[in-house]
């Protein structure tokens, strides 16, 4: 590859990453108002938006919260949602080759849009230039905008009059969406949300998101091994619209 | 509070960093790998039903269910985000505001 048209790709790649946050900047005003609306402080809003970092783990938490579960359920549910992560350090690991210290700070920058980017850049060089990008400028836009949501949250009544808890199903659904690609999946979220709602009467709240997990656990267990999904079909696709 | 920020904190990060150090093999099986797949789904799945049509530990059909209901045109439309979450909000608000 030549270098000017590398020097273009590069530049491409800056921009997409910057395009990626400002997209992603929009789930954070709607994390940080939702948070406040839910019962959270706006330091507590901040402080998941710095230090968990992972937006359907953030939203997992406050919507359990939102919904009279305890706390610690919701932190569960959240974990158990990160999970997804972990999975993407295995491309990741072999396309950013880091070491040390290096590794320890790049760790809070693995999510969904830094990783897409990575795994989408053409060439050795330009896997890390994505994955650094759209991390950094992730991180910073998601921050600001949960910032700025906490605030405009604080200055709303009552959240039901503004149908902020019609907001968070809806927010679920969102990040649900992409993934419904196949049978497999639709199937899944099916059978999970019918069992969750048959275990809402008879269980303490959150608790019946948490037995959810065991529909996966059956699905991902009943499915023969040739029905493998290809590499990273644990990826949304946001980052792509 | 506190406790379940800082709980799901430490760990989302430790899953975040274990991916990046982990031998390939441990997490390289089919099983696993599909899980990883699905385990959000599900999640997400519980998330919505359960948020859309309960409320404590009673189930309930309200304006909320309207709302998402207008939620899942928008996706339909391929909406942004933001606009999937003002349109169901929006909806769910304008109900409540005529009964």
């Amino acid at each position: 590859m030549s270098r000017a048209l590398q020097s273009t790709e590069r530049r491409q790649l800056l921009l997409d990453s910057v395009g990626v946050g400002l997209a992603t900047g929009t789930y954070g005003l709607s994390f940080g108002a939702i948070a406040v609306a839910s019962g959270f402080s706006v330091w507590q809003a901040c402080a998941l938006s710095l230090f968990v970092f992972t937006g359907a783990s953030q939203f997992a938490l406050v919507g359990v919260v939102a919904s009279g579960g305890a706390p610690l359920s919701g932190a569960a549910t959240a974990v158990l949602l990160g999970t997804r992560n972990m999975f993407y350090g295995l491309p990741l690991a072999s396309l950013l080759h880091l070491r040390g210290s290096a590794r320890i700070v790049s760790a809070h920058l693995v999510i969904d849009e830094s990783t897409a980017m990575a795994l989408k850049s053409k060439g050795p060089d330009n896997a890390p230039l994505g994955f650094f990008a759209t991390g950094i400028s992730v991180f910073v836009l998601w921050n600001a905008a949960t910032l700025a949501g906490a605030l405009a949250g604080t200055a709303l009544g009552n959240p039901e009059t503004y149908g902020l808890d019609a907001a968070v199903p809806a927010a679920f659904l969102a990040l649900l969406w992409p993934r419904l690609t196949r049978v497999m999946e639709r199937v899944t979220a099916g059978l999970a949300a019918c069992l969750a709602l048959a275990l809402v009467p008879v269980t303490r709240p959150g608790l019946p998101i948490i037995a959810a997990a065991g529909v996966a656990m059956c699905v991902a267990a009943l499915t023969p091994d040739s029905a493998r999904p290809s590499r990273g079909a644990a990826l949304s696709d946001d980052a792509a619209r | 509070m506190w406790p379940a920020i800082i709980l799901t904190a430490v760990g989302c990060y430790l899953l975040k960093l274990a991916g990046l150090s982990v031998p390939r093999r441990i997490l390289d099986q089919p099983y696993v790998q599909r899980l990883a797949a699905l385990l959000p789904v599900a999640l997400l799945g519980a998330l919505v039903a359960v948020q859309a049509l309960s409320s404590g530990t009673h189930l309930a059909a309200d304006a909320r269910l309207a709302g998402v209901g207008v939620g899942v045109i928008a996706l339909v439309a391929r909406a942004p985000f933001l606009v999937v979450v003002l349109a169901a909000a929006g909806t769910t608000a304008v109900l409540r505001a005529l009964a």
